[in-house]
This record gives structure tokens, C-alpha cells and sequence, in this order.
């Protein structure tokens, strides 16, 4: 067996989590292969805005992994090429109340979060334009959240396999994995690709919104799904947003089950000078239509946060899809189901944020070390019927993919 | 009225149009001619102004490049409104045109 | 899209909107309107002819100039006639226009100059196209059709080099343009390059207007089109081919030394272009060593062709080739793969204003069949036996065989990126530099524009990527073939092609005019302001 098609890890996927799992299992010493049908970043990623947040999150799960990861990204931060490589901009979030009653519920989530380590400043009305002097008159208030951070999501991708193949991982993009190899036992033992097999005791499943896919090809179920949203990219601007700004609604926006279109203003400078809108959420699966409506009620939106915005142009407008699972929460860990395949997907809007936690968290449990976090709540298997666990997926496993076992 | 062509400021040879009365606009203030049918970047041609622009990453001089609306490197503000394509706004007897660098909205000037 | 119900407007007249008031859009527009179809033009210039017959303002008065400056009827559709007279296709120009107005007088075609399409959707089984209005551009009306013909138009493809950015060079159908529109010059001393049936015409008129043209320097082997190879000379009618012979003389009357075979290899300045260095190109397309020359300029007119318009297409999702040349795919009746979507002219592949001119005519009398029944074709009406369409048929295809011989003899350019060094600038928006592009080809395997994009912002900025785009397949081309000769696997040409991204919006478009769009509700009315 030709030593190129042999390693300790296949890393399904190139996208920022995918990139994230590869640097760190590198790092610790494992023999990784990246592999992406497309180029890195070419899927949902580079469609993000690259959000590291904790301030949209109630306390749970998530919280805590945002928590652990927005640690992780000041670490990272700390290698002096990264925060230029990147455009880390450690800068804050601003959450704003347009009326006392949703800066009543704004308040109540900020002092829920600060209990669980979130940093969570009040900012009085009459303090919002010191804060973040664009904003629109009229606001009730906000809640500051130092925390909050951006980088640009494609570029951390690049950098995380950058510094992944500095350790020695290999990267294969262009590169389709057509099937899962499972020895007669139904534990994994690599991947086949268009250009052949890959043996690997271990595939971490980092396909993004397409992880469902990756999960069927070993048997499991693994119900992700696309959430689509749209941004709207500005002119360069001279620093007009300062922080991550949005509406509070949002909070209420990320967590609805609806599959109706829904848009609440999340305004942001860059590092480059546009200034990105978002976001809206829609289930609507994988078209790429460009909605008007959306465009012009992410506009609207984001006019009456900045009225400045209004005379400024509109040069580009993006769509990507969220991958979601149906408790907004992310299968991270291995599945019983297929002994090997570990999963890192289904991250819906906050796969750049919580994409650092996520891949220390495999990497442990690649090396068999313990997890800084429980990681009972992302699960894998926890969508399955009940009883349908374990074995099931062996049985759905092609004949010849099995008998290809013996090397 | 028979008028010349110009070049950076030179007369060279008589041209073939009888236009209307040459008229006023300012560029950073100062006075320059157009004429009646000129876009704005057509008068600050003829007043031998070819860039009115600084980038915002190195602060290079730039003015018209593709000459149709497609390239937007001939951006200008004109009455205050920032950002105009130069070779597709018609110029007007008054016109106030700043050279801006940067974003082309303040604030950023190298 | 022959299988598609005709949709039924309110009083049973089919609508046609037709983007773009070039040759193709007008002719479009006039066959559709002859076959009493309602047709409303939309279109960014001030008066309808597009780039091509770009009209000197009114306001300027403009006179003939004593000697008749001609303009081939070969040129690219959007090159702007010559700067003080009227073109040799004048008389074409002026039947079409005449034929045109009486329309536009009629009230059969509506023309809306200085309106700026930023958007394009499919909607209640039709179109709906959104335009800037004026040149304010501080609202938007939308047109709501049963049919949209897209005669978009191209624009000038540019490959860098050293110094491109400074001021004065442009490009030379941007020199042109704003010769015939405002009857200005770049310049006192001007130097033409780069490559394709364009630079003649303009060197021409730009010596016409008074410009000292110190040089006229074409990648390409002249000799090939002033002697012209068999597959020209077959192609091409005697009057044509008199015409680019006529050059070698207008040019020598306005003593332009001509360099075949060279290339502009850098332009030097510091606020603008003082002197330009040429080079002469071997057999295989590289610069010969100790070619080099210096010229003093104070300016540089440059282009390498031209490339269509096809964000609205792509938008509207019709499909878009970029081999052998960027165009929206369409069928004989010039319809693309979208219902009730045609396209004509330089959108459906570059081929010069009379090629435009009778392709929208065909798209025009196609809209015409398609109105008077859901499942008509044009060349299927008068049991096949149409001689207009037979006549329509043949002159198209003389004219793009024509234009494929003409295109044939200005080779593309294979040898470009060996004559960037890293500092070069490629997107002139983001001014990303080349060195920047190759080290994300190179250690981040991009393979792809959009991975480029991301990673270094080329494409990014005003202009979207309509000026690098060119210049950003061409490193894609140059790192893909060092992995052939590296003998890595899968080293392949580029990715979807870097000429042919999908822009949702054709232009910028103020916020406050998105946000203000009449909600959906209430939408389905003409032309909300």
C-alpha cells in the first residue's frame, strides 16, 4: 500500500470546521488528509460572514461551546501572522432593543449569560451612540458583549490548512469521496474517492451542509439540512459600523423552527471597508434564486439601525446555506453507528465561531483523550428513532465495499 | 463658437463643433470650463485633469479607465454626492466636484 | 421553451422588454413591434445606438469634419464611430434609427433612455426588470414583460501590465467613447496597443482628432489581416476586405508606425503614464531579448478584445459558455434555454454591430411568432418556407464565419502572465497584485476564481471583478499548466470560468432604493416609482 494512501485520519471537507479538525489533529501528531470535492471554503464557509459569537446564544450546549471556542480563536490570535492573515477583528457585539419590552427580554438573556461566563455590558440609550455612533435615534437600548469577534471565514480556512499542512497534513480538493470503506465489522477503515481509496481508521465527517451525505454513505442518519440566507455586501466604507450590531430579534430568528422566511438586521464593518447585512433564514433547500424580498427587507432592516446607510450602494449580494440539524445544535463526536466515523457538521449559522471548539473536540477524541466539554447534547445518533441505533447502518453498506476490506 | 479640442490645456487643431456657451463648474474649488454635452469627466479632461481619485489601500492617482461606466475607477463626488461615475454624469453649469481619496466619503484620507 | 404557454397580458398584446438600445436592441425592438408586439426598450445611454452608434451630445453640435473618418462595419458594436463623422454603415444607421422613432412616435415601442438595469427576476410567469432611474439613480421603476430579449452589449477586456493603473491609459474603446461623446482627448501623444480589429479604427480616429499617435502596436501578425488567409478572404466580402486594407492607408496619411507582433510591456509614470516600453514577440509568443523599446506618451490606449455583458442572463439563469468565447448559449432563433428569454448581439457572442443587427432582428421577428401562438416559431410560420427567414438565416452566418476568420487571425495572447512580475496590479478595485494571487494558487491550491476571490479580494470591489476577470483566468491558466509540467495530476485548466460569474446585481443599487421596493403584495403594477 503506497504510503500516500494510508494515514491516521480522513478530514471529510475543507470548509472552516473541516480546516479546524485537520489543524488540530495535525497538530497533536496525527497523519490527516483533507479531502473536498471543491476548492477550500467553497461551500458554506465562503458564503459566511464569519461571526464569532457567544452573544446569540442562550445558556446550553452552545453557549458553552462558543464559550470554549471564542478561547480557542484568542489563542490562535495569539500566533502573530494570524489576526492579519485572517482579519481577526476581536471588536465586540452590540445588541440593540428598539422597544422597553424587547430590551426587558434583552436584559433578562444577558443576565442568564453572564451567570454562565459571558461577558454582557448594559448600555443605556443615551449611551448607544457613544458606543456605536451610527446607530439610529430612538433605540431603547442594548446589551454590549465584548467576546464577540470576526474574522473573514474563507481566509481563517486558508490559514487553518496552511498551518495543518505545516504539521504535515495532506490536502486533497477537487477530490469527491464516493464511498465509506468499513471492514466486515462495520468499523471504518477509510474513504474511496474519485481518484481511489484512502485507508484511515478514522473520517471525521466535516461536509457542512452535505453532511447528511457523508453520514448515509456509512448508513447513519444524520438529518441536516440547508437553511438559506442571504447578505448584502456595501460599497468600501470608511468606519461607519464599529462593532457587530444587530436587532435583538435575531436571537429569536436563529432558534425558530419555522422554515418561513425570516430577516432581522445584523449590520458589520469589515476589516477591508464593506460593511456586511445579514441575515435572513429560509428553508427553501438548495435553491439559489436570488429573492428580491429578501434583499430589500435586509435593507430596510439594516436602514433603520444605520439611517446613513440609505444613500449607500449595494454592490453585491450573496446567498450560502446553513447546515442545520433539527435542535439547531451540531453533531460533534463519534457514532456508535459506524465505529470511526466521527462527526463535525450540522454547526447551521455558527460554524465559523464554534469551528476552534469543534476541532480540539475531535481531535481529542481521535487521540482517545478526554473532551474539555460534555459532548452528550451533539451526539450524532441522537436524531435516530429510537432503537434503530448501532448495527443498522452495516446493513445498508454495499457488499462490495466490505469485501474491498482486506489490506 | 469654434472649439478646439484639448489637450491637457493645448489647443491643437480646430475641431468641427459649434457647441453652447461654455460654462462654469468647480473642482476642489477651483474654476474650470465645460461644455454644454460634457460628462464630468469629459470637462476635467479638457481642463488637463486626468485622475481625481486616490485608492484606499495605496493612495494611487486614477481617473478614466474604461470610459464606459463598467470599471468605476473614474469615481468622483459631484455636489456632494460621493461616488459618481465621472464619465457617465453629465455636467451642469455649477457643479461643485471634489477629488476625494480613499472611500470617497471622508474619514479615510491617506 | 417552445413548450411554454404564451402568457396572457391584460389586453391580450404580448409585452417585450428588450435591455440594451444597441444595434441588436433596436433591430430587436422594431421586428418585435412590426409584428405588433408591445415593446418597452430600457437602455443606459442618453439616446438609443448603443456604443456603436454613439452619437456626439446634441449639446456639442457636432459637425462633419473635412475628411470622412469610417468606421468598418466589422467593428465591434460598441465601438463609437469615429469622433467627428458620421460611419460608412451611416445610412444603415439612420434607416434603423428612422425606423426606430417612428415606433417610439407611434407609441408601439417605449423607450426608456438613461434608465440603468441593476436587477432582472422571472416573475408571474414573465419578467420583471428593475431599472435606476436618470442620472441621479436615486429610484427605480420596474417593467414587467411577457418576454425579455438581453442585447447587453459588451465591454473592453484588458490584460495587465506593469503600470496600467496609471492615469492615462484607458481603454481604447474608452478613448474612443469619450472622443465621440464629448470630443475629448486622453492626451497629446498616445500610444495604441494591445490587440483586435478595435485598435485600428481608433488609432485612426484619435489621429483624426488631432492626437500625435506615436505608435500602434498589436500583438498579433497584421500581416495576416492585410493580406488576409484563405478561411478571411472566403469569409469575407470583397467591400470588407477593402475596408481593413483601407487602414494600411489611413494609417501611413496619419504616418502611425505600426508594430506587429509586440507588446506594451510596461507603462511608466508617477501621477500619469509618461512613456510606455514595447517589446517584439517571437515565433512562439515570448519577448525577443534586447526588443525592448522606450516611447514617451502622456497616454495609452489599450485593449485586447472584448467581453459580453452576461450578469442578467446568468441571473436569469440561461445557460453561458465560456468556450470558445464567453456568450449566453441561445438556438437559431437567437432564444436561450429560458422561456421567453432571448438574447442578441455581443451577449450572445462578440461579433461586431452587423452581426448584432441581424441577430436582433431575428430574436425580434422570433418574439413576433412566438406572440401570435404559444408553440410558434418564426422559421416554422409560411410552412418553413420563409425567405425572410432563409435571408436572415444567411446573413447571420456570413457574418459570424466572418467574424470567426477575423477573430482567428488575433490569436489570443497565450504568453500574457510570463510578462507580469508579482508586483503587477490585477484588480484595480482591491489593488490585489499578482504575487498575491499566485501565492493562493500555490500554497492554498485555489483553483477556482471564487476561491481567488475569497482569499485575496480580486473581483471583489466596485467594478465585481469585470476588469481582473480576464487577467485572473489567465494565472489560473499559467499555475495550471506548471502542475502539467510539474507532472501533478489533476493539475486541469481552470475551474468554471473566471469570465462568467453570476452577479445578482448588474449594477450597484443604493439601499435606500432596495429597501423601498414596493413590497410583493403590492406588487404587479407597471412601473412603481
Amino acid at each position: 500500500m503506497a504510503r500516500d494512501s494510508v494515514c491516521d485520519v480522513v478530514v471529510v471537507g475543507a470548509g472552516v470546521v473541516g480546516a479546524a479538525c485537520a489543524y488540530y489533529a495535525a497538530r497533536a501528531g496525527l497523519d490527516v488528509v483533507v479531502v473536498d470535492r471543491g476548492p477550500v471554503a467553497g461551500g458554506t464557509t465562503g458564503a459566511g460572514e464569519g461571526n464569532l459569537l457567544v452573544s446569540d446564544k442562550p445558556p446550553g450546549p452552545e453557549l458553552d461551546l462558543a464559550l470554549l471556542s471564542t478561547r480557542l480563536w484568542r489563542q490562535l490570535a495569539a500566533e502573530p501572522p494570524f489576526a492579519r492573515a485572517v482579519e481577526y477583528e476581536p471588536k465586540g457585539g452590540l445588541v440593540v432593543a428598539s422597544e422597553e419590552r424587547g430590551l426587558a427580554a434583552l436584559n433578562a438573556l444577558a443576565d442568564e449569560q453572564r451567570r454562565c461566563g459571558v461577558e454582557a455590558e448594559p448600555v443605556a440609550a443615551d449611551r448607544l451612540r457613544d458606543v456605536e455612533p451610527g446607530l439610529a435615534p430612538g433605540l431603547a437600548g442594548g446589551v454590549f458583549y465584548r467576546q464577540d469577534a470576526q474574522v473573514q471565514p474563507a481566509l481563517a480556512a486558508a490559514y487553518l490548512i496552511r498551518e495543518a499542512r505545516a504539521a504535515g497534513a495532506r490536502v486533497r480538493t477537487g477530490e469527491t469521496v464516493t464511498a465509506l470503506l468499513r471492514t466486515p465489522g462495520g468499523a471504518l477503515r477509510g474513504v474511496r474517492t474519485g481518484r481511489g481509496e484512502l485507508h484511515a481508521p478514522a473520517v471525521v465527517n466535516a461536509a457542512g451542509v452535505w453532511g447528511g451525505e457523508v453520514a448515509a454513505l456509512a448508513g447513519a442518519t444524520l438529518p441536516v439540512r440547508p437553511r438559506r440566507g442571504f447578505i448584502l455586501v456595501t460599497q468600501p466604507l470608511p468606519p461607519l459600523v464599529r462593532h457587530k450590531v444587530y436587532a435583538a430579534d435575531y436571537v429569536a430568528d436563529v432558534a425558530s423552527d419555522s422554515a418561513a422566511l425570516q430577516t432581522s438586521a445584523v449590520v458589520e464593518g469589515t476589516a477591508s471597508g464593506p460593511v456586511l447585512i445579514g441575515a435572513s433564514r429560509e428553508r427553501v433547500g438548495f435553491e439559489r434564486g436570488v429573492s428580491l424580498p429578501v434583499l430589500r427587507r435586509l435593507a430596510a432592516a439594516a436602514i433603520g439601525l444605520f439611517p446613513a446607510l440609505a444613500t449607500v450602494d449595494a454592490i453585491r449580494a450573496y446567498l450560502g446555506f446553513r447546515p442545520y440539524l433539527p435542535d439547531h445544535l451540531p453533531a460533534i463526536g463519534p457514532d456508535p453507528r459506524a465505529p470511526g466515523l466521527v462527526h463535525a457538521c450540522g454547526h447551521e449559522g455558527a460554524g465559523v465561531g464554534l469551528a476552534a471548539a469543534t476541532g480540539l473536540l475531535v481531535a481529542r477524541v481521535l487521540l482517545g483523550e478526554p473532551a474539555p466539554l460534555d459532548l452528550a447534547a451533539f451526539r450524532p445518533e441522537r436524531f435516530a428513532p429510537p432503537g434503530a441505533h448501532t448495527r443498522r447502518g452495516e446493513d445498508a453498506q454495499p457488499a462490495e465495499e466490505t469485501e474491498a476490506s482486506k489490506c | 463658437m469654434l472649439i478646439r479640442l484639448r489637450f491637457g490645456g493645448t489647443p491643437r487643431r480646430p475641431a468641427a463643433a459649434r457647441p453652447g456657451t461654455a460654462f462654469a463648474l468647480s473642482v476642489d474649488g477651483e474654476r474650470i470650463e465645460a461644455l454644454p454635452g460634457h460628462t464630468i469627466a469629459a470637462a476635467l479632461w479638457r481642463a488637463g485633469i486626468v485622475s481625481w481619485r486616490r485608492t484606499r489601500g495605496e493612495a494611487r492617482p486614477r481617473g478614466v479607465f474604461c470610459g464606459i461606466g463598467v470599471c468605476f475607477d473614474c469615481l468622483v463626488t459631484v455636489n456632494g454626492r460621493p461616488n459618481q461615475r465621472a464619465c457617465l454624469v453629465p455636467a451642469r453649469p455649477g457643479d461643485a466636484v471634489d477629488t476625494r481619496a480613499g472611500t470617497g466619503l471622508g474619514g479615510d484620507e491617506t | 421553451m417552445n413548450g411554454v404557454t404564451r402568457p396572457q397580458s391584460p389586453d391580450g398584446v404580448l409585452r417585450l422588454a428588450v435591455i440594451g438600445a444597441g444595434p441588436a436592441g433596436m433591430e430587436g425592438a422594431v421586428r418585435a413591434a412590426d409584428g405588433a408586439v408591445a415593446v418597452t426598450v430600457i437602455d443606459a445611454g442618453p439616446a438609443a445606438g448603443g456604443q456603436f452608434h454613439r452619437q456626439p451630445s446634441p449639446l456639442l453640435h457636432a459637425l462633419p469634419p473635412a475628411s470622412q473618418a469610417r468606421l468598418p462595419s466589422w467593428s465591434p458594436s460598441w465601438l463609437p464611430s469615429p469622433a467627428l463623422a458620421p460611419h460608412r454603415a451611416g445610412r444603415g444607421w439612420a434607416a434603423l434609427k428612422s425606423r426606430f422613432d417612428r415606433h417610439v412616435a407611434a407609441g408601439r415601442v417605449r423607450h426608456l433612455a438613461d434608465h440603468h438595469v441593476w436587477f432582472a427576476e422571472r416573475a408571474g410567469g414573465g419578467f420583471r426588470v428593475h431599472a435606476l432611474v436618470g442620472p441621479a439613480q436615486q429610484s427605480s421603476i420596474r417593467v414587467d414583460a411577457d418576454a425579455l430579449l438581453l442585447a447587453t452589449g459588451a465591454y473592453e477586456r484588458v490584460l495587465p501590465f506593469p503600470g496600467w493603473t496609471l492615469p492615462g491609459v484607458v481603454t481604447a474603446g474608452g478613448a474612443q467613447a469619450m472622443l465621440k461623446g464629448s470630443l475629448v482627448l486622453p492626451g497629446r501623444e498616445v500610444v495604441v496597443a494591445g490587440t483586435g480589429p478595435l485598435l485600428l479604427p481608433v488609432a485612426a480616429g484619435l489621429a483624426e482628432a488631432g492626437a500625435v499617435v506615436k505608435a500602434l502596436i498589436e500583438s498579433a501578425d497584421m500581416r495576416a489581416l492585410l493580406r488576409p488567409a484563405p478561411a478571411l478572404a472566403a469569409a469575407a466580402n470583397p467591400g470588407k476586405l477593402a475596408e481593413a486594407a483601407g487602414y494600411a492607408a489611413r494609417l501611413a496619411q496619419y504616418r502611425i508606425p505600426v508594430r506587429s507582433r509586440h507588446v506594451v510591456v510596461a507603462a511608466h509614470g508617477g501621477e500619469r503614464v509618461e512613456a510606455v516600453t514595447v517589446a517584439a514577440l517571437d515565433a512562439l509568443g515570448h519577448v525577443l531579448p534586447g526588443s525592448q523599446q522606450r516611447i514617451s506618451c502622456d497616454s495609452l490606449a489599450i485593449g485586447h478584445g472584448l467581453l459580453p455583458h452576461l450578469g442578467l442572463a446568468l441571473t436569469l439563469g440561461a445557460r453561458v459558455e465560456d468556450e470558445p468565447a464567453p456568450a449566453v448559449v441561445v438556438d437559431g432563433e437567437q432564444r436561450t434555454c429560458v422561456p421567453a428569454l432571448w438574447a442578441a448581439g455581443e451577449a450572445s457572442g462578440v461579433g461586431g454591430a452587423a452581426l448584432a443587427q441581424v441577430e436582433g432582428e431575428i430574436a425580434g421577428r422570433s418574439v413576433a411568432a412566438w406572440s401570435r401562438g404559444p408553440r410558434r416559431a418564426w422559421q416554422d410560420e409560411d410552412h418553413a418556407r420563409s425567405p425572410a427567414w432563409t435571408s436572415a438565416e444567411r446573413r447571420r452566418g456570413r457574418r459570424r464565419e466572418f467574424f470567426a476568420a477575423l477573430d482567428a487571425v488575433y490569436a489570443r495572447d497565450v504568453t500574457w502572465a510570463e510578462r507580469v512580475d508579482d508586483d503587477t496590479t490585477i484588480c484595480r478595485c482591491e489593488e490585489v497584485r499578482a504575487g498575491a494571487i499566485r501565492r493562493v494558487l500555490r500554497d492554498d491550491a485555489a483553483s477556482d476564481p471564487r476561491t481567488v476571490k475569497l482569499l485575496t479580494r480580486a473581483g471583489m470591489g466596485w467594478c465585481q471583478g469585470r476588469m481582473c476577470a480576464p487577467a485572473v483566468a489567465g494565472l489560473l491558466a499559467e499555475r495550471s499548466a506548471a502542475r502539467e509540467r510539474g507532472g501533478a495530476e489533476g493539475g486541469g485548466a481552470p475551474g468554471p470560468s473566471a469570465l462568467v460569474s453570476s452577479r445578482p446585481f448588474a449594477r450597484p443599487v443604493p439601499l435606500g432604493v432596495l429597501a423601498t421596493l414596493p413590497p410583493d403584495e403590492e406588487e404587479g403594477t407597471d412601473e412603481q416609482p
